[in-house]
């Protein structure tokens, strides 16, 4: 098989580096919503009824969305085995948490509504604001933390030893973007919600929206400020051949103060990407006022497009630094997987992610509408 | 047994993946089943069909929903627990998993939401189709996961590469046409159309008892037990298959199945029952029956079965070939550049490398398995039996019960046929009885097949030992609680909630008759 020399490592290392992003923005602007409107649920409805007319605007497509995340851990396992091997056991409790909040969440909106109980449904209502708020504030976490550096090490068999414990991620900068990711989410879900209800729980949402609308650029803005005020950055020094082994011990890196900034001085283009962050929060705080709901939602689709292009193309080419041994850090250069397996799953990614599009898109077409009070008390199969 | 990192890691591994496993088996099958129930009620237009599809639907959705959640925490679990492992072999295992998900969970998961909500959305024909989209992604969705585990029971088309420490991907084909990873898939969908099928029976069976919803309940047995005599005969045949091929690439797990210690002359025989002794290395109150294993292993009378004691003698040598290849990757490692290394590494390497994952034994012993001692070495080779009175037990159980199901669907087929089933309240009650059988054999087969591949997490490649991560025993214990107080809290909802929804029964369908096909189409005819 010679057909993968088509494209050379170095290339399809920078179209992963790419889907990387894809996969992850593609996530937060589908699943994202899911986990707002989650966080929202016990806010936005107050009276069951009005619960369940929460639930119900995801409830035919939040199962959908979630393949978003595990299509992200599969592609990360396939194309960037490293970064997967090292984050997910290097933040192995705070995966944990995720995947427990994450459980609770297809469990709730299956299983809250079979019981007539109150505090049943009241648990389930906590529980699946537990499944939204928590995965959102760890992904923020954990990528306050990428961009600190991680205190990870290889030995020379690329055996990963994790030098930092669970409360070492809970730093203020990481904290930080926690917050950030948890508005930005609540953002969305507030959108979504708008666009798929009517009366007093689009009212709601709407006011909850604006704020969160309002806190996603003020805390947006704060953590570039902290970024630049006192985030060292990485970059690699001497040379490196992109297409190379992958083996992460073959470069040097160091810390560099201000490095996370020197893509946009380099590439004045890329700066694109933070404003489009701001001007889909902004976007979003005027759309809620004036009422066009589709508009709303995508100016939110552009602002999480934004906000986690302009977190990548800061760190450009480190995917995952390492703070106790620059060295190890990953790079787009050193932690993919091989030639050959970089270009089958391009070419599979080919094939079946425009199906995806397309057959996710008949499928809210279908479901296009927004959720009335008939559809939960007349329905037998309504959440 | 020693609570270190790898048992811990083994034991939360079992453990979810012997839960996420409850559910699997109900998904792939009772998908297709609602799939012909639905296909019966277009093409026939009769309500019936449409409410049996209901009502099946509902308990499917039940056990969808932990299928989905708890296949989560597999997904994740490899980087968390066996970080290693996904450094060392990501490069081919991790392709399968992604594109598992491109190619079918997003299917199944897009749909499903179709299924349950699109009833008064979509035309007949277009909620038949989202629900062939279910039954198709998640039949798709285990052939993936299937060629991943294949692969580590015969991993092929791949090749360790000194340059970045791990197995490298050379022949895609190979990996995904892994005869081993087909056969499997083959007999673990079957088994998983049999238990949807006694699932279907049993409930059916019960409800025949108790004299309520004859109708639903005779059709549904009239489906269940033609689908599941097919597929339970299919699962033996295939378990057969399965066997021959252990004969070929995984000689010690089907040595430790049968407790065969000693090499016998062939035709080998099949031990039927017996009690084999790890210490003693015998197989005490044995019962034989002449000529049945050289059968099944080889299909002939004439080729031998190596008994466990004759493969220790050869792990033992493969274990000296492989520290002669890790003495020569650390020339490897230590150069700066492939063209430094030694040229008499490099021939040693390429003589032994295949050998290697046997070296990696002794780092259960030793930091550098260079420095071993002969009792060592000797232990190490030991350590490549897995735990035979398990896996004797766990295959018997198993293959019991394959043939059990056979027998019941047989019985229910030619009931059914003659349209008595109603009158045989013995054979409903063995119905009922039998609902447990299908998990108890799912997850006595993945004992086989998983504990079975012991001591290797990649048979030959990558020992469990060295592929775990490197976490502190805390850490692991506590999240081993977590999962256990999580999943035992949702096995007692989902067991109460199932059997809340089984009580209540079908429900009326006064629902309007959605058209055949959209407005557009039925405008152009």
């Amino acid at each position: 098989m010679i057909l993968h020399e088509l494209l050379t490592y170095e290339t399809l290392r920078v179209i992963w580096w790419v889907l990387l992003g894809v996969l992850l923005i593609g996530f937060a602007a589908t699943d994202g919503f899911d986990l707002g409107v989650g966080m929202l649920l016990p806010f936005a409805g107050q009276t069951d009824l009005e619960r369940r007319i929460v639930i119900n605007t995801i409830g035919p497509v939040w199962e959908g969305n979630q393949v978003w995340l595990i299509l992200g851990g599969g592609a990360i396992f396939a194309a960037w085995p490293p970064l997967y091997a090292v984050s997910f056991s290097g933040f192995y409790i705070a995966m944990f948490a995720i995947l427990a909040a994450l459980i609770l969440r297809p469990v709730g909106f299956k299983y809250r509504s079979k019981r007539e109980s109150a505090r049943w449904r009241s648990n389930w209502d906590w529980a699946l604001f537990i499944g939204g708020f928590v995965p959102s504030l760890i992904f923020g976490v954990a990528v306050g933390n990428v961009l600190l550096g991680v205190p990870f090490r290889l030995g020379t068999d690329l055996r990963i030893y994790y030098d930092g414990g669970f409360f070492g991620l809970l730093n203020p900068f990481a904290l930080l973007c926690g917050v950030l990711s948890v508005a930005m989410l609540a953002m969305h879900g507030a959108a979504w919600i708008v666009l798929k209800s009517s009366g007093i729980v689009a009212e709601r949402a709407r006011r909850f929206g604006t704020w969160a609308a309002l806190a996603t650029v003020l805390l947006y803005a704060a953590g570039g400020l902290a970024l630049w005020l006192f985030v060292d950055g990485y970059r690699i020094s001497g040379a490196v051949d992109p297409n190379g082994p992958s083996n992460p011990l073959a470069k040097s890196a160091e810390i560099a103060p201000g490095a996370w900034f020197a893509n946009y001085a380099a590439h004045p283009w890329m700066l694109l990407a933070p404003a489009l962050g701001f001007l889909g929060a902004l976007g979003v705080l005027w759309s809620l006022k004036t009422g066009r709901e589709v508009r709303t939602l995508l100016l939110s689709k552009l602002a999480i497009f934004g906000i986690i292009s302009s977190v990548g193309l800061s760190m450009f080419p480190f995917i995952l630094p390492s703070s106790v041994m620059p060295g190890a850090s990953l790079t787009v250069w050193d932690a993919s997987s091989s030639h050959l397996t970089l270009f089958i799953m391009l070419v599979c990614t080919g094939i079946f992610l425009p199906l995806i599009v397309l057959y996710t898109a008949w499928v809210y077409k279908v479901l296009w509408g927004k959720v009335e009070e008939k559809d939960i008390t007349e329905s037998g199969h309504a959440y | 047994m020693e609570l270190d990192i790898v048992t811990l890691s083994r034991l939360q591994f079992a453990l979810t993946a012997l839960y996420h496993f409850l559910f699997v088996p109900l998904t792939l099958g009772l998908s297709i089943l609602l799939a012909v129930m639905e296909t019966v009620y277009v093409m026939t237009g009769r309500a019936i069909w449409r409410q049996m599809t209901k009502f099946w639907g509902t308990l499917f959705g039940i056990n969808f929903v932990l299928g989905a959640a708890t296949g989560i925490v597999m997904e994740f679990q490899f980087g968390m627990n066996w970080s290693y492992y996904s450094h060392y072999v990501g490069d081919i295992f991790g392709a399968p998993l992604a594109i598992e998900g491109l190619m079918a969970f997003f299917l199944e998961a897009t749909f499903v939401g179709l299924f349950f909500f699109g009833w008064d959305k979509l035309s007949k024909v277009g909620h038949l189709l989202s629900t062939y989209a279910v039954a198709i992604g998640s039949n798709f969705s285990a052939l993936w996961i299937l060629i991943a585990n294949g692969w580590m029971q015969h991993p092929v088309g791949a090749a360790f590469n000194p340059d970045t420490m791990r197995m490298e991907v050379h022949d895609f084909f190979e990996v995904v046409f892994n005869h081993v990873a087909q056969t499997r898939f083959v007999h673990t969908v079957s088994a998983g159309y049999v238990t949807a099928s006694v699932f279907v029976l049993g409930i059916s069976a019960w409800y025949l008892l108790k004299g309520r919803h004859i109708d639903l309940a005779k059709r549904s047995i009239t489906v269940a037990a033609s689908f599941g005599l097919l597929s339970a005969v299919s699962v033996v045949i295939l378990g057969d298959e399965g066997g021959y091929l252990a004969s070929e690439h995984q000689k010690m797990k089907l040595a430790a199945i049968e407790g065969m210690w000693e090499t016998q002359p062939a035709p080998a025989s099949f031990t039927l029952v017996g009690i084999p002794d790890m210490e003693e290395r015998t197989n005490h109150f044995a019962i034989h029956i002449p000529w049945v294993m050289g059968l099944i292993g080889t299909r002939s009378l004439t080729q031998e079965i190596p008994g466990i004691l004759e493969l220790v003698d050869k792990a033992e040598d493969r274990i000296r070939s492989g520290i002669i290849a890790y003495d020569a990757l650390q020339d490897y490692r230590a150069a700066p550049s492939r063209d430094a290394v030694p040229p008499e590494s490099v021939t040693a390497f390429e003589e032994h490398g295949d050998d290697m994952g046997y070296a990696l034994l002794l780092t259960k012993y030793v930091d550098d398995p260079r420095e071993a001692t002969e009792d060592q070495i000797k232990s190490a080779a030991w350590d490549t039996v897995p735990h035979v009175p398990t896996l004797f037990w766990a295959f018997r159980i198993m293959v019991g019960i394959g043939f059990v199901n056979v027998a019941l669907m047989a019985a229910f087929v030619v009931v059914s046929a003659r349209g008595t089933v109603a009158r045989r309240p013995w054979l409903l009650k063995a119905a009922v009885a039998a609902l447990i059988l299908p998990w108890i054999a799912a997850e006595a087969g993945w004992i086989v097949a998983e504990f079975g591949r012991q001591p290797w997490s990649i048979e030959g490649v990558l020992p469990t030992v060295a592929a775990a991560s490197s976490l502190t025993v805390p850490t692991l214990l506590f999240t081993i609680a977590g999962f256990t107080l999580l999943y035992s809290v949702l096995i007692v909802i989902e067991m109460r909630l199932m059997l809340a929804a089984i009580r209540k029964g079908p429900q009326p369908d006064h629902g309007p008759e959605a058209p055949l096909l959209p407005a557009r189409f039925a405008a152009a005819e």
